[in-house]
């Protein structure tokens, strides 16, 4: 039977298992590797420095996500030898495969920029994030500064949702007034996608709330309390949230099938490793220059799956599932419990209509309802 | 232009933005002063996010020029 391997136990990897699973889990062994134990939903992070969302309620076994026809191995990823097809775990086992997919995600990596970590606060991490919740806590007014430490970074809208939610936060403390909040981005508008950037742009506006473009960080001093641009702008602040850069899996990075920062050279639409027949990427792990979120791994799985499936029933893949038209699809938080939603391919950009109500709780919906529908391929 | 000896120039037709602003930026980044930086790229939007950029970060514009239906933008880095 065809050994099929995936790497990495997130959205996208979660649910690629359990369409296989189905599909052709009589015909071929389908294994994920984790390197956690837990599989964590990361787009609730957002609300954990608010208190909106225990972070214990973020994650569950991943074991228990996965369909029983799939095994799974912990460990973290030593080596991908893609000549010899064989994956090596941090504790030797050795894992041969006739078809790979690699969807081991994206991490931050904030030791690099000097000063990140010790001198800044983030909430891409279970950790970062009740951490910020104390800090924020602890506030009574100052200069925050919020921003976005390198691109590509994922959950693209979030340090924009972060900020609106800050500054509602402030409110209903009594601290806005108090409070100086700056937003800071490394091209010349709030977003890299010009649409929404008008969108955020009118909201920022509104609530008063700075915004410094062109800010590529180049330090953190946390004993002087500034955050540091390359362009020579130098931000006082009281506290700081910085999204640090990204980087792909340690495996990954430099590896032949990636760039320097571990990104994985991907076919836009077949999502294929290029010179590699039997390998593809998805989700955060790409090179491709779209979203790094959960929902576009989300649409990725079944293009995949198609794939591998004809593989294994050798017949040609139905070209209608089998192509990635690069479908995206994220709510944007405005504050005030209202939210719209992005929802956009290759063809354009996400056209956002004026946020309401109704967006917000379908997201705060979604949020609860991750782990029944998303992992199991409900939807 | 002819008499200028570019130290890195990057490639980047085909990305769209803020691909080859951002990767302007990178290769800033790692020069040093004085080097003669270029980057190619094929998307509209750099015509105005890059010397916008080149201006914030005081880098010095050399020039443009066109190339096979995409623009190389040339500067140096000026600290």
């Amino acid at each position: 039977m065809p050994r099929i391997l995936i790497l990495g136990g997130g959205t996208g990897g979660t649910l690629l298992a359990n369409l296989l699973a189905r599909s052709i889990g009589s015909q071929a062994t389908i294994a994920v590797v984790s390197s956690n134990v837990q599989h964590y939903y990361q787009p609730g992070w957002l609300y954990v420095p608010f208190g909106q969302q225990d972070p214990r309620s973020l994650s569950r076994p991943e074991r228990e996500l996965l369909n029983e026809k799939v095994e799974l191995f912990h460990g973290e990823i030593r080596e991908l030898d893609a000549a010899a097809e064989t994956v090596t775990l941090a504790d030797g086992t050795r894992l041969d495969y006739d078809l790979l997919v690699v969807a081991t995600g994206s991490q931050v990596a904030p030791e690099d920029v000097p000063g990140l970590a010790g001198g800044a606060h983030h909430f891409y991490t279970h950790e970062g994030a009740s951490r910020l919740y104390g800090a924020l806590q602890e506030f009574d007014g100052g200069k925050i500064v919020v921003g976005v430490g390198g691109l590509p970074y994922k959950c693209p809208v979030a340090p924009l949702e972060f900020t609106f939610l800050l500054e509602d936060f402030l409110t209903k403390r009594g601290l806005r007034e108090k409070t100086e909040i700056t937003y800071t981005f490394p091209i010349g508008r709030c977003f890299t996608i010009e649409s929404v950037a008008e969108v955020a742009q009118r909201f920022l506006d509104e609530r008063g709330i700075k915004v410094e473009t062109f800010f590529n960080l180049e330090a953190i001093k946390p004993i002087e309390r500034l955050a540091v641009s390359m362009e020579g702008t130098e931000l006082p602040y009281d506290l700081c949230v910085m999204i640090p850069p990204h980087r792909g899996a340690k495996f990954l990075q430099g590896h032949a099938l990636a760039d320097a920062r571990g990104w994985v050279k991907t076919d836009r639409t077949t999502l294929r490793v290029p010179g590699y027949e039997h390998i593809w990427a998805m989700g955060d792990t790409t090179d491709l220059p779209i979203s790094k979120a959960g929902s576009t791994a989300h649409f990725q799985a079944p293009v995949i799956a198609e794939q591998i499936a004809a593989f294994v029933e050798h017949r040609e893949p139905d070209a209608t599932k089998a192509t990635y038209e690069g479908h995206v699809m994220c709510f944007l938080e405005v504050g005030r419990s209202k939210a719209t939603i992005l929802d956009f391919d290759y063809s354009g950009p996400p056209q956002p209509k004026a946020p309401n109500a109704l967006m917000h709780y379908l997201k705060m919906a979604f949020n609860k309802a991750y782990f029944h529908i998303v992992p199991s391929g409900w939807v | 232009m002819e008499n200028i000896t570019i130290t890195r120039e990057s490639d980047a037709r085909g990305s769209f933005c803020p691909g080859p602003l951002m990767e302007l930026i990178r290769i800033v980044r790692d020069a040093k002063v004085g080097d003669v930086l270029a980057v190619i790229s094929s998307d509209d939007g750099s015509k105005k996010d890059i010397p916008l950029w080149l201006t914030k970060a005081k880098h010095e514009l050399l020039g443009t020029e066109p190339v096979e239906g995409a623009t190389r933008f040339i500067c140096r880095k000026a600290h």
